[in-house]
């Protein structure tokens, strides 16, 4: 994949301010860009919502259908995260099949919500082995400016809380959908905290400029009792295994900050 | 639902015996395929995967070439036998997601600059699976990488930390894997001592992750012995019978 | 402080030296630690330290001959395969004495797809692919002989110390031996039972490069192939 190519006065600029612990859109280190979070904004989807985090700005819907079981889980309802990086949203960004970038990204948020047990599965079943509701969290970026992860995940969890079901009964043997909503039942709320790697120093909420000069990447989502349900490196650098432990408890504080932006305080 | 698994018994061993932090048996051979520029075969318990790397060599398509370094690809794959219900030969979301992250894992310790313009393939076979694939996969790709000759800043190792009934375990098994409560791969450059891939699913404390992470990468300074070992035997074997001696 | 012995089998990242020494062929410095960067014997040479490797990437250097393969015809000349991963240009102008009109069908009379030659790099660097020029004396189009793909990394142990190896297979197998710096070295010997004799060797060198006694072994291999047939 072709990187937008940074000058090297630039990484230069970005490297030295960071030595000295700030970045050059004025941050500090461990601070976030200003988020915004908005729900409700797509009616026909059972649930969405939109953040925009400094400039990336990232739309999930979820949509509740109904359909059929896993056979090894035949009591759970099912959830699939997807994720798309629509051409609109950055000049890398190509139309076609899911590129790796997003195709991970997918499954690190999915990972956050699955490991979490954020939605509760069983209370999501219509006939057991035959019917369940299925929940499908669709990732729509449509600007980049960097850290999709962060944006995604809260946009996910967002959208999950605003998920209202279209709630179906069971009436002769049939599956008959009634005027009456109920919402999600979402029981955790996972939160990723990413990290960037520049010149060996750790700085949060990497802006796209950082992310095209960093070494390494990494995510951990947190769920509500301080517990890791989900870590993520990425980049094709490394990490010491000081960095690594240093990230994981600064992200400890930082998800529960983000945290109060979705959940009422 | 099906009975619980136990995974620790009364006696603190694991399903298959094992003591919490020790390793599956573990048997590496290095040049075992003729066409590839380096190859390299690992078994890991009941896990078997096999590794080619060709390159460096010319990049199509063109228009891909990066102008100061190697463009390193990596295909992790699972052959449709390789799982209990065979799994379609076509790429998984599972297969994409592993396959970006070992090439991640391993391209930090390649001198990729020495080759500009070129690509570096990287294809894992997995053919039969029984946990821990993506950090056995990634041990076999280090020794192919260094059997073809590719100027390296270090080998890569790999092996994963699970949680099970409660207790951290070291190189997880299928079952472990699938009724566990916690998966971490990591992989590792042992001489320089960097993290070069790490994923986490399950659910952990911080203290727990933090001694799940010392757990792996003191598996991966195991398993590294048997990967130097691995990529010397074939010279040392011939040194012994040409010259009668021991090293 | 170094922590091997000479000659010891190395891993790439080891740590072969630390302290004031010069990072050889197939080792990088950080600080003032010298590490291994491929498997090989590491050696220690005054200040020097090196890895002579068992395996390496033939990467073409000014001034190498080189022996390739033509892989297709343009106007201007041919592109060569020297078992590299750069493909090698060599164009009309460093190849015919005469001067020539810009005609394909001109070129493929005088090397075709397929034909092998025997050549040297006159330019490279990161931005173009290899130049080849076969206008010297002792270079040219390969009319005869068997060719074997050997790892680059061991044709310094063919070709000896001052040639010592290679002239004693020349002498010994009495056949013509032409060394491609790119691992790809031409036997031409007046039968076939020579030139077998000749790959033989070789094959024994490439196998057994990082043991020591190796010239005597090869010449007593030889020998003794030789006496069987008397």
């Amino acid at each position: 994949m072709s990187s937008i190519m940074v000058s090297r006065i630039r990484k230069q600029q970005i490297a030295r301010l960071i030595a000295n612990g700030k970045r050059i859109d004025g941050r500090g280190i461990n601070e976030y860009r200003p988020i915004k979070v908005e729900t409700g904004i797509i009616e026909k989807a059972e649930g969405s919502a939109r953040v925009l985090l400094g400039r990336t700005e990232v739309v999930v819907g979820v949509k509740v259908q109904v359909g059929e079981p896993y056979s090894d889980r035949p009591n759970e309802g099912v959830f699939t995260v997807n994720s798309e990086f629509v051409p609109l949203a950055s000049p890398e960004f190509e139309a076609g099949p899911p590129s790796e970038e997003a195709i991970e990204l997918a499954r690190v948020v999915d990972r956050g919500i699955r490991e979490s047990e954020a939605i509760d599965l069983e209370k999501l079943c219509i006939i057991p082995g035959k019917k369940v509701y299925v929940i499908f969290v669709d990732i729509y970026v449509l600007n980049h400016d960097g850290n999709l992860i962060d944006a995604s995940a809260l946009a996910a969890l967002a959208a999950l809380i605003n998920t209202k079901i279209p709630v179906h009964v069971v009436e002769e043997g049939e599956v008959k959908k009634t005027n009456e909503y109920i919402p999600l039942p979402v029981r955790n709320f996972p939160v990723a905290v990413t990290f960037a790697s520049i010149n060996g120093r750790l700085v949060v909420d990497p802006w796209l400029d950082e992310e095209n000069v960093m070494n390494a990447r990494l995510t951990i989502t947190f769920e509500k009792d301080d517990k890791i349900c989900a870590i993520q490196k990425g980049g094709e650098g490394t990490l010491s295994p000081q960095q690594i432990i240093e990230a994981v408890r600064i992200a400890r504080e930082k998800a529960e900050e983000l945290r109060k932006l979705v959940v009422g305080g | 639902m099906n009975e619980k698994v136990k995974l620790i018994d009364e006696n603190g061993l694991r399903v298959d015996g094992r003591k919490p932090d020790e390793l599956r048996p573990i048997k590496m051979e290095v040049g075992v395929l003729s066409n590839a520029d380096g190859s390299a075969y690992i078994e890991q318990g009941k896990s078997k995967i096999l590794v080619a790397v060709y390159g460096p060599r010319e990049l199509h398509p063109r228009h891909l070439a990066l102008p100061d370094r190697a463009l390193l690809r990596c295909r992790y794959h699972m052959a449709p036998f390789s799982v209990e219900e065979r799994k379609s030969p076509a790429p998984s979301r599972r297969e994409i997601e592993l396959s970006k992250v070992i090439k991640e894992a391993l391209e930090p310790a390649i001198f990729l600059e020495r080759f500009p313009r070129t690509s570096i393939d990287v294809f894992i076979e997995v053919l039969q699976a029984d946990g821990g694939t993506r950090c056995a996969g990634t041990t076999a790709a280090a020794l192919a990488l260094a059997d073809a000759g590719i100027p390296m800043r270090d080998l890569v190792v790999a092996c994963a930390v699970g949680k099970v009934d409660g207790v951290l375990v070291l190189d997880l098994n299928d079952i472990e894997d699938k009724e566990g409560e916690a998966d971490v791969p990591v992989a590792y450059m042992p001489n320089l001592g960097f993290v070069s891939l790490l994923q986490m699913d399950g659910m952990l404390t911080v203290e727990e992750f933090e001694q799940a992470l010392n757990l792996a990468i003191k598996g991966c300074k195991q398993i590294y012995k048997l990967q130097k070992e691995a990529l010397k035997a074939k010279y040392l074997a011939i040194k012994e019978e040409v010259e009668g001696c021991l090293q | 402080m170094l922590y091997f012995e000479n000659r010891e089998i190395v891993t790439p990242g080891e740590l072969l030296a630390e302290g004031n020494y010069i990072a050889g062929n197939n080792t990088y410095k950080d600080g003032s630690k010298i590490y291994a960067s491929r498997l090989g014997l590491v050696e220690y040479e005054e200040h020097v330290v090196q890895v002579i490797a068992l395996n390496t990437v033939y990467i073409p250097s000014v001034g190498d001959q080189v022996i390739g393969k033509i892989e297709d015809v343009s106007i201007f000349g041919w592109t060569v395969d020297i078992n590299s991963p750069y493909k090698a240009i060599l164009r009309a102008t460093d190849a015919l004495n005469k001067p020539f009109k810009q005609q394909k069908d001109e070129l493929t009379s005088f090397l075709d797809i397929g034909d092998l030659i025997f050549a040297k790099i006159i330019a490279f660097d990161r931005t173009i692919d290899p130049i080849l020029t076969i206008k010297e004396p002792g270079l040219g189009k390969i009319t005869q002989g068997q060719l074997i793909k050997v790892p680059p990394a061991k044709i310094p142990r063919i070709i000896g110390r001052k040639a010592s190896m290679i002239n004693m297979l020349k002498r010994e197998t009495k056949c013509k031996i032409t060394v491609g710096q790119n691992g790809i070295v031409l036997i031409s010997g007046s039968s076939p039972e020579h030139e077998r004799l000749a790959i033989m060797a070789i094959e024994k060198i490439v196998r057994e490069a990082h043991t020591s006694g190796l010239t005597d072994r090869i010449a007593e291999m030889i020998r003794k192939e030789k006496g069987e047939k008397q």
